[in-house]
């Protein structure tokens, strides 16, 4: 029975003690301004940027590299094949195939992004508690139904993992195992219908409870927020470099 | 006469592509200061008849009559709820905040009261039933019997005029039953109890229901079975 972790979320840090909501406003603009950005120069910036969020954040460098490692692994893919299959001039050639100069540069950017914004979230949103995001959110007045998607996305899916448990632990206590037939593509089926149906009717009984204790669409939060200097700092100067970083994506555009 | 506090009137219940209604021409009636138990076999209607009260499920014929007012929308159910609550079967239907505390202070918060307020209540309710301490403990690391016990917390926390408990003593190990026991001794507000376990029932109530389809039977409660 372990619930989802969130190892990131704890510790003393700096960046852990800043109010959530700066955290917030600041990792939406940053990813927004990374991921429309078409300049390297704007991209390192970025990457300078988010590399210092996450030294302030002191988080564990090897429990870092794990997570860049994952999102790579799917990165690893478009190496396979943006570079062959984008027209330009032509670079490499593989046997067969070319690659071109073009197709490299792009996804080389499309690496640098990627790993730019995940580094990014992790120092600044990984940092705080979901739930604490959930508030934070709510009092930035963001849509009540997008915080509380969030919130119970969150408090769910454990429950919904403990579901599957359950259920495949009783198709293994009688002597399932998954081969490669009909049968075992029958029952996996019959698996994941019961997991909609029962977390379609646990969904329906917490409403009803939540209906009973008075719920009438509106959460109210006990926790509140304070805003300090150290907020107003990291405000201040988070956005100035990303201001930076626009006004680089600009020039460059216009240097090109 | 008293008036009763819940009566249901000729209510008329079919679940959605059911062959047979639960309730036919039902009548039922809860007077002020009554503890009474709810028994009867599995899928007699115990849990439909406490979910008919609440506004969660509705008649297709018939009236639902609280505290001498007939309740008929969804706009007058909000304000029986404020005043009855419901423990549900399933102590995880029923908690959903990170912390105890929270869960606790969600009912108050919701009757419109302050923060500052809400916890005041939520810390005196825990207070009352044992469970201080709990207030930062997450509760779904919680063992059964805390759940159970919290979740009670939850709905006492709204300070109902009369208290719905469906099966509270499923799944409890005696120590949190007699605790439970006791907890309802000391209550002074009139409740209902759905249980299938008679020494818990002699322990709580005077009266036990029998529900039928078309009616319920009240017999005392008498020491090695119930009525019947």
């Amino acid at each position: 029975m372990s619930p989802i972790q969130e190892p990131f979320s704890e510790g003393g840090s700096l960046l852990h003690r800043l109010d959530p909501r700066g955290k917030v406003v600041v990792a939406a603009l940053f990813s927004v301004l990374m991921a429309v950005a078409t300049s390297f120069v704007t991209l390192l910036g970025g990457l300078a940027l988010a590399l210092i969020w996450l030294a302030l954040g002191r988080l564990g460098l090897k429990k870092a590299l794990g997570r860049l490692l994952l999102v790579n692994s799917f990165i690893v893919f478009l190496w396979f094949v943006l570079p062959f299959t984008y027209p330009g001039e032509s670079l490499v050639k593989v046997g067969p195939l070319t690659a071109s100069r073009e197709g490299i540069a792009f996804t080389g950017l499309i690496t640098l992004k990627s790993n730019t914004i995940i580094i990014g979230l992790m120092a600044l949103v990984a940092t705080a508690p979901v739930v604490t995001l959930g508030q934070a959110m709510h009092s930035l007045r963001l849509p009540d139904k997008l915080c509380h998607l969030l919130l119970f996305t969150y408090r769910y899916l454990h429950v919904f993992e403990l579901e599957y448990q359950r259920l495949s632990q009783a198709m293994k206590i009688r002597g399932f195992q998954p081969r490669t037939n009909i049968h075992t593509y029958r029952s996996y089926a019959y698996l994941a219908a019961m997991l909609l149906v029962r977390s379609y009717d646990r969904a329906d009984r917490v409403f009803q409870a939540m209906v009973c204790r008075g719920f009438h669409g509106v959460f109210y939060s006990l926790k509140t927020f304070s805003w300090q200097r150290r907020d107003s700092v990291f405000l201040a100067v988070s956005l100035l470099t990303l201001a930076l970083c626009l006004y680089m994506e600009i020039e460059g555009a216009n240097l090109l | 006469m008293t008036e009763p506090l819940i009566e249901l009137r000729d209510i008329t219940f079919t679940y959605p592509g059911a062959a047979r209604p639960v309730f036919q021409d039902f009548n039922f009636q809860l007077l002020p200061g009554k503890h009474l138990g709810l028994v009867g076999p599995n899928g007699s209607g115990k849990t439909t008849m406490l979910h008919l009260i609440m506004g969660l499920l509705r008649p297709q014929a018939g009236k639902v009559v609280i505290f001498g007012r007939e309740v008929s929308k969804e706009r007058n159910f909000v304000e029986v709820r404020r005043q009855v609550g419901l423990l549900f079967q399933n102590a995880d239907d029923q908690l959903f905040c990170p912390t105890v505390l929270e869960d606790v202070a969600f009912g108050p918060l919701n009757q419109g009261k302050s923060p500052a307020e809400a916890v005041g209540i939520a810390r005196m309710t825990m207070l009352q039933l044992g469970l201080e301490g709990f207030e930062d403990r997450v509760t779904y690391k919680l063992s059964g019997g805390e759940k159970k016990l919290v979740s009670l917390a939850t709905v006492l926390a709204m300070q109902p005029k009369i208290l719905l408990l469906d099966e509270p003593t499923t799944g409890l190990d005696d120590q949190t039953r007699r605790r439970l026991i006791r907890i309802l001794k000391d209550l002074e507000i009139s409740y209902l109890i759905v249980s299938h376990e008679h020494e818990f029932l002699e322990h709580t109530v005077k009266e036990c229901c029998h529900v039928h389809s078309t009616f319920c039977e009240t017999l005392p409660i008498t020491p090695g079975g119930v009525g019947l």
